[in-house]
């Protein structure tokens, strides 16, 4: 019996159904400067006006970005530590710095997860699972970047005078959390219930291009394979999903993603939408290709797209955040840019 | 052209060699890429770039004016170049000329200046040692050690030439 439960839980090659899927039962997002000047300023739960957070150093601004995301997250949810059993996040920082500095205090146990800006989606994944599983009531899935920290990680110090290229993206100051939990605890109240469906875990993809000023253009691939797998094992069309999101591809991209399944017979430039393109306005914040960072994807989904199902104007999304998985090392060392896209499948009931 | 598009995606997407997959690719993205206009970039670096150097020579007779001579004056002018560049970087403001100037504010002096003084802000929160002191030539360092380098093997062919009698 319990054997079978499992099977039927697996769907195709590389996807999860969920027989009862978890809910998500609260969001929070805390947001930079220049996100909180975007098209989605409005929607933020806390926009921070001082690049440092009162702190000293980019590293410990952004694990207090990440500390305000889960007390914010507690608090909507009107709960308490003690009340999750997991926390699942990670960051950009050099061994997850935001995250195990930004979260130290809060003693929930911690898995901590590396997926570049896919993180989001490997978090929610992983959490879905173990909500569903059986192996925890109520998790904390959460992410964090910091425009800042991520130009010392992997570029130039913000103060070297360079150009960045039209392809280059904006690393997203922020970070968004949101608590899953079992169906079985579900109020039921009049509210719409937002709940995983399953999910569609990528494998990396590397299509062997080298240009880490490209993201976009190094992750389309990642997506491109993982939306495909996600129609087939699911056996389903594009139009499926009110919104298959992205995470952080941006214009050069979006493109791609667009023109790949389109040569397998997926048509998705109607309902495609990319987080990195909807979180600044390209022409007045001069942010080139759009939008990046673990936090991108995460406080995009946190305000602009759970409101959206909340509010029933969509009632099915596939939600992709992608990362590009390259450090400092690898590109000097000559590598191309690996990529990976985590699909979820998340649904206004 | 929107053909020639098509072609190139059913060859990354149909492609059963992975490296002929991954150069169709890269061949792609190059194509759809949008990149800079060469031109203008040049109009505008030539701009700034002039700007820097007439500021330079405006050093220049300023400190001669006050007696120095052609030598002072230079290694002086090279002094007040690097020491407002410094400056404007600590500011913020070098990143932003940078921006529109390219290369024009790379080339000169402060160009180099910017170089040294933007990772020692950057990595000051590592402290004296292993934030300014290791860190600080992460991006001038390579022109410094290939250029003392370069000026040695110069220096001996220079010195070989001398014992021929090649050079006087």
């Amino acid at each position: 019996m319990s054997e079978d439960n499992n099977k039927s839980k697996m769907v195709g090659k590389q996807s999860v159904m969920f027989q009862n899927p978890p809910c998500i039962i609260a969001a929070s997002s805390i947001a930079g400067k220049k996100e909180g000047e975007g098209p989605l300023g409005s929607l933020f739960d806390v926009i921070q006006e001082d690049a440092l957070l009162g702190k000293k150093t980019w590293e410990e601004a952004e694990s207090e970005l990440m500390k305000e995301a889960a007390s914010k997250v507690l608090q909507k949810a009107g709960l308490k530590n003690k009340d999750i059993r997991y926390l699942i996040g990670g960051d950009l920082l050099g061994q997850l710095i935001a995250t195990s500095f930004g979260i130290a205090e809060m003693e929930i146990p911690l898995l901590g997860i590396y997926g570049a800006c896919s993180t989001m989606g490997e978090a929610m994944s992983i959490g879905a699972m173990m909500v569903e599983g059986g192996f925890a009531d109520r998790i904390i899935a959460i992410t964090s970047s910091h425009f800042a920290g991520a130009e010392k990680q992997f570029r130039m110090p913000l103060d070297y005078g360079n150009q960045r290229p039209y392809s280059a993206t904006w690393t997203v100051t922020g970070s968004g959390a949101v608590i899953i939990e079992d169906r079985k605890f579900n109020k039921n109240n009049n509210e719409k219930v937002v709940s995983i469906k399953g999910v569609t875990s990528g494998k990396i993809v590397d299509y062997g291009l080298k240009d880490s000023m490209n993201m976009g253009a190094a992750m389309a691939p990642a997506a491109y394979e993982t939306i495909k797998q996600n129609f087939e094992d699911f056996n389903i069309k594009p139009d499926y999903y009110d919104k298959i999101i992205t995470g952080d591809l941006g214009y050069v991209g979006k493109n791609i993603l667009i023109d790949l399944l389109k040569e397998q017979g997926y048509d998705i430039s109607g309902n495609h939408m990319d987080c990195g393109i909807e979180i600044f306005d390209k022409e007045s914040q001069d942010t080139h290709a759009g939008g990046s960072g673990c936090g991108c994807s995460a406080i995009t989904f946190t305000s602009y797209i759970l409101k959206q199902l909340k509010e029933g104007s969509w009632k099915r999304v596939l939600f992709v955040p992608t990362g590009a998985l390259l450090s400092q090392v690898s590109f000097n060392e000559g590598n191309s840019v690996p990529g990976i896209a985590h699909a979820v499948m998340v649904e206004a009931e | 052209m929107s053909n020639d598009k098509k072609g190139s995606v059913s060859q990354i997407v149909k492609e059963q060699d992975k490296q002929t997959r991954n150069d169709n690719y890269n061949q792609y993205v190059k194509q759809i890429t949008p990149k800079f206009n060469m031109w203008k970039n040049m109009v505008k670096a030539f701009l700034v770039g002039g700007i820097i150097c007439t500021i330079g020579q405006f050093f220049i007779n300023y400190y001669m004016s006050l007696g120095a001579d052609m030598e002072l004056a230079k290694l002086y002018n090279t002094l007040s170049l690097v020491f407002l560049s410094i400056l404007l970087t600590g500011l913020g403001i070098y990143q932003k000329l940078a921006k529109f100037g390219g290369a024009g504010t790379l080339v000169p002096i402060t160009g180099f200046a910017n170089s040294v003084a933007a990772p020692a802000v950057e990595y000051k929160s590592e402290g004296q040692v292993f934030g300014i002191g290791c860190k600080i030539f992460t991006i001038a360092g390579p022109v410094i050690l290939y250029g003392i380098f370069s000026s040695w093997v110069l220096g001996i062919i220079y010195y070989i030439l001398k014992l021929l009698n090649i050079v006087k």
